[in-house]
């Protein structure tokens, strides 16, 4: 007899998947793994090509084994549906794996075995029908499960438990994927209540679960079952030890937590199902044996439960207390979900979760990230103004040591928190010192601003301010945040500083020379950023008018950052200079303190400080929306041109004397109202401009505006920025607005004065420009003002 | 819902990886690698559960895994299962394969890798629990590996020889051997005959 000679191609032997195993272990490098792969790989092809029927199944299972170890398999697409036709189990097990592993429905090659699962639901065997269902549950597609629906619903009759709770559990995945196939699956649901299996249970809790989420009409439906719930509910927690679902003692604690699950979703905003279902509740409640994780997580879907639906609030402060339990827990997982939960609980229970605290803020020294995190929003949420001081004590603690992830969290809680409920202001300043000395470069941009207001407005603890400042300042000048308002303070506050006066700490003698040195170094550091350098700088000229010895110093700094490369500087530096020499006779005046910001409400009465108010190159530096001079000057040019007599405020315009006089001359108190009739100007989409005036007696020209943006959408007003131009006669000073925000709803509203002189008694006219972001889109609107009332002109 | 599973030994290496959402090949590969950074920075006292990463899907999903030996079971869920009762799911899949494989080991895993996915398919369909009860899902797979041995005819016959090595009583060799930190594997002879 003649040898076939057998194809030059089935010389080189295939390996078995056992030796490929090990062949691909025995690689030392990645490159020698690839190798013995990409050869495989190549038999495998070439087997397929050759259509081996008996070897297909084994190929396919070495192509799956190195499928999983990251290569491309997809040339093994086609075999899978061979397999899954061949009448073999062992083809039909390796071929669905293949396709549940392989295929997916973006590849039209899925549908061609809807023809194969058809007819293995229908006529195949047990384990063949289990396989289909599994594989129908994992990638079948709309198309599959609409032309499949029948089928299933078919097996969900048979009477093999095994195939009744695999058709239940693909029954969820298809109505996942077609919706309208609920109508299908929904009337078998109470049937198969009644079920004894535990598996078809599972299934079908899932699948009611599934149906009440998806449509709110299944829910009255499914309302009428409750009772039946909560006796298999009752049936699993009375009953005694049974080997076959027990977990740790506890029966079936995965079927407990679905049912619990479901009877949630019930119970939700509905009394009666609620009333149904409270004794059970409690009785788990109480019953559970929590020595280990199966029976907490059965009392842990209890509390929720109760918490989310209208329980009796003896009820609900028990499940409360149960999580404050938890808390003490030694088991970290416990103590997480404890602190997920009172964290949504916190604003519906708040005083019962406040009688939790001291563990919660136990929790912050967790030594786990994910359990800390949590302790820290739980605690944030938690403060309130008895427990403030101790509470942001805790949170510096935590500060000090936490991750750097959840440093900037951390930071923004603790000001929020001190902004809302500090009990004094020597405390609020401390408090936000001691947050940007620990946490300076987390903290948020208006973090600086809001300080230099609050020590603004505390006259009585300049001197304490400063002196602390100065310290913190001589430590460390790398935290910017902290150099900048200490730059700022100290040069406000310098002759408080320079006299040692300050009864609340202890005296310090400091030099003028000490200062002054402290201060330029700051200016020459590397570290420091320009916005600081600006500070400082502008500090140092301000201390000109407060110390006693002379200039020069301070004159030979100024003169040097003339020629800085650094425009900003370079621009105040030469003003500075020009202050020296040219208008040093004004140096005093214009270097004066600085009036109160004003923030939040309209101009409170700085009668008190009767300072006057220079027209202050500085003011700009610490105004948190700073207008760009270009932005001006294109508001200006649609006025017909006009250019210069609007005053922009960032640019110190020195050449027009007389204009610098003039505002020099303003006071700053608010003197006595003669009413006049405000006017609405802007209203869009729930964001209005009102404008209302003043007209101080003494000065006739000068008309005070004060526009109000208030927002009543529902939507936050962010990074608003308000620009006004008016004609060439007359002139505009813009003070720094309130804020940059209007919160929703009614919000704390944004306020600016506007001072517009009008020597000539003309019309007033104004062109607004506003900028914001609202309903996540940036507006820009530009608009003129133009029936103003007779009497804030004439 | 259950997005995927996955199994890999403490060097990252995947044993079992299984996706019931779709991803394409290098995300999911991506995944197993970030799955695989973010639980390796764990230390064995805190808690189970890990905010999932970035790729595979965002804040509702989180990470529950547990150790065991040499081999990290990760189980990533969305919020509508109970991490608690995850925990314990974990626990049921490894109890079952330990009674399936008799006292498994990562190399059964890794030998078997088939074998492991028709046990999960057991446990977990479609991204929901199944079945929990340890002897079903035990006896469904035995009348499986019986219907495939029963149609084996001459490729079967190297299975058989192989259990009926297996079922030789060798003198205790224990599969494991733990002395402190070390961990040697002792390789199943019956690859060998």
């Amino acid at each position: 007899m003649r040898a076939l000679p057998r194809p030059a191609r089935m010389v080189l032997p295939s390996l078995k998947l056992p030796e490929l195993i090990q062949e691909i272990r025995g690689a030392k490098t990645q490159a020698q793994e690839r190798e013995v792969i990409q050869k495989e790989c190549a038999h495998i092809r070439a087997a397929f090509r050759e259509g081996d029927a008996p070897q297909r199944h084994r190929q396919l299972a070495k192509l799956l084994y190195v499928h999983m170890l990251g290569y491309p398999a997809h040339f093994g697409q086609m075999e899978c549906l061979k397999l899954i036709a061949s009448p073999r189990f062992t083809d039909k097990r390796v071929g669905y794996l293949g396709a549940m592993l392989l295929l997916d429905e973006r590849q039209d090659a899925h549908l061609l075995i809807t023809n194969s699962i058809k007819n293995d639901l229908s006529q195949g065997t047990q384990p063949v029908q289990g396989l289909a269902l599994c594989t129908l549950s994992t990638m079948g597609s709309a198309e599959m499960c609409r032309d499949l629906a029948n089928e299933v619903e078919r097996l969900l009759l048979r009477p093999s438990p095994y195939i009744r709770k695999k058709a239940v559990l693909a029954a969820v995945h298809m109505i996942r994927k077609v919706p309208e196939l609920s109508d299908i699956f929904l009337p078998p649901c109470t049937q198969l209540l009644r079920e004894r299996h535990h598996g078809i249970l599972i299934g079908t809790i899932t699948l009611i679960t599934e149906l009440c989420e998806r449509s709110p009409a299944a829910l009255p439906h499914f309302r009428q079952v409750v009772p039946q719930l909560v006796q298999i509910l009752r049936i699993l927690v009375m009953s005694g030890y049974s080997a076959e679902h027990s977990v740790a003692g506890i029966s079936d604690p995965f079927l407990q937590v679905k049912i619990l699950r479901l009877l949630r979703i019930l119970g939700r905003n509905h009394e009666e199902s609620s009333e149904a279902m409270n004794d059970m509740l409690a009785q788990v409640a109480t019953n559970t044996d929590t020595s280990r994780n199966a029976g907490n997580a059965v009392l842990y879907e209890t509390v929720l439960t109760i918490v989310d639906i209208p329980s009796a609030s003896g009820l609900r402060v028990l499940a409360v207390n149960i999580l404050g339990r938890f808390l003490l827990n030694s088991d970290k997982n416990i103590r997480y979900v404890a602190l997920t939960s009172l964290l949504q609980l916190v604003q519906s229970d708040h005083s019962a979760v406040q009688r939790h605290r001291p563990t919660v803020v136990e929790c912050l020294k967790d030594p786990d990230a994910s359990l800390s995190r949590r302790a820290l929003e739980l605690s944030l949420a938690l403060v309130n103004s008895s427990n403030i001081r101790s509470m942001t004590q805790e949170l510096q603690g935590f500060l000090e040591s936490c991750p750097a992830d959840l440093r900037a969290d951390c930071a923004s809680g603790i000001l929020l928190a001190a902004e809302r409920f500090a009990p004094t202001k020597r405390w609020h300043i401390d408090t936000i010192m001691q947050v940007l000395t620990t946490a300076g470069a987390h903290v948020r941009d208006d973090a600086v601003a809001n300080l230099t207001q609050l020590i603004g407005g505390a006259e009585e603890l300049h001197a304490y301010s400063v002196c602390q400042l100065y310290n913190a300042l001589a430590a460390d000048i790398s935290q910017q945040p902290l150099v900048q308002v200490a730059a700022w303070c100290i040069g406000e506050y310098g002759d408080l500083l320079l006299s040692g006066s300050c009864e609340e700490a202890e005296p310090l003698q400091v030099q003028e020379e000490e200062v002054l040195t402290l201060l330029e170094k700051v200016l020459q550091s590397h570290l420091s950023l320009p916005a600081t350098r600006g500070y400082a700088l502008t500090a140092l000229m301000k201390l000109s008018t407060r110390i006693q010895g002379d200039n020069n110093r301070i004159r030979q700094i100024v003169s040097i950052y003339g020629s800085c490369l650094d425009i900003e500087l370079q621009q105040r530096a030469v003003e500075y200079n020009a202050l020296f020499r040219k208008y040093d006779h004004m140096r005093p005046a214009i270097l004066e303190k600085m009036p109160l910001v004003e923030h939040g409400g309209p101009q409170d009465d700085e009668a008190g400080e009767g300072k006057e108010e220079p027209w202050n190159p500085n003011r700009e530096s610490q105004s948190p929306t700073k207008t760009p001079t270009a932005n001006l000057l294109d508001l200006l040019d649609l006025l017909n041109g006009a250019s210069g007599d609007a005053q922009p405020p960032p640019a110190l315009d020195l050449t027009p004397g007389g204009s610098l006089l003039h505002l020099l001359d303003l006071p700053s108190t608010t003197p006595s109202l003669a009413p006049i009739p405000g006017l609405k100007v802007f209203d869009r989409e729930g964001l209005q401009i009102n404008l209302s005036f003043v007209r101080p007696p003494e000065i006739p020209a000068l008309l005070l505006i004060t526009a109000t943006a208030s927002n009543t959408s529902k939507s936050d007003v962010t990074h608003f920025v308000c620009q006004a131009a008016v004609p060439k006669s007359f002139q505009l000073q813009l003070q720094i607005p309130s804020g940059d925000t209007v919160p929703a709803q009614g919000g704390p509203p944004i306020t600016q004065v506007l001072r517009v002189l009008n020597p000539n008694k003309a019309p007033l006219r104004m062109r607004l420009k506003l900028t914001y972001n609202h309903f996540g889109q940036s507006v820009q609107e530009i608009f003129e003002v133009k029936d103003f009332p007779p009497d804030t002109w004439q | 819902m259950i997005q995927a599973i996955l199994v890999f030994n403490n060097h990252g290496k995947p044993r079992l990886v299984r996706f019931y959402q779709r991803f394409p090949e290098e995300i999911q590969q991506q995944i197993v690698r970030e799955t695989f950074h973010l639980v390796l920075k764990r230390d064995d006292n805190i808690c189970n559960f890990l905010e999932g990463g970035s790729l595979i899907g965002g804040s509702d999903y989180k990470l529950i895994y547990r150790h065991y030996a040499t081999l990290y079971f990760v189980f990533c869920v969305d919020s509508s299962e109970s991490e608690l009762g995850i925990l314990d799911l974990i626990q049921v899949f490894v109890e079952t394969l330990d009674k399936c494989f008799e006292n498994v080991c990562e190399l059964d895993l890794i030998f078997h890798m088939d074998k492991v996915h028709y046990i999960l398919q057991e446990v977990v369909m479609g991204g929901m629990v199944l079945e929990t009860n340890m002897n079903e899902i035990v006896a469904q797979i035995e009348a499986q590996n019986k219907l495939e041995k029963s149609e084996g005819g001459l490729s079967a016959a190297p299975a058989r020889a192989v259990s009926a090595v297996k079922n030789i009583n060798l003198p205790e060799i224990p599969r494991n051997i733990n002395i402190g930190d070390i961990n040697i594997k002792v390789p199943n002879l019956s690859q060998f005959v």
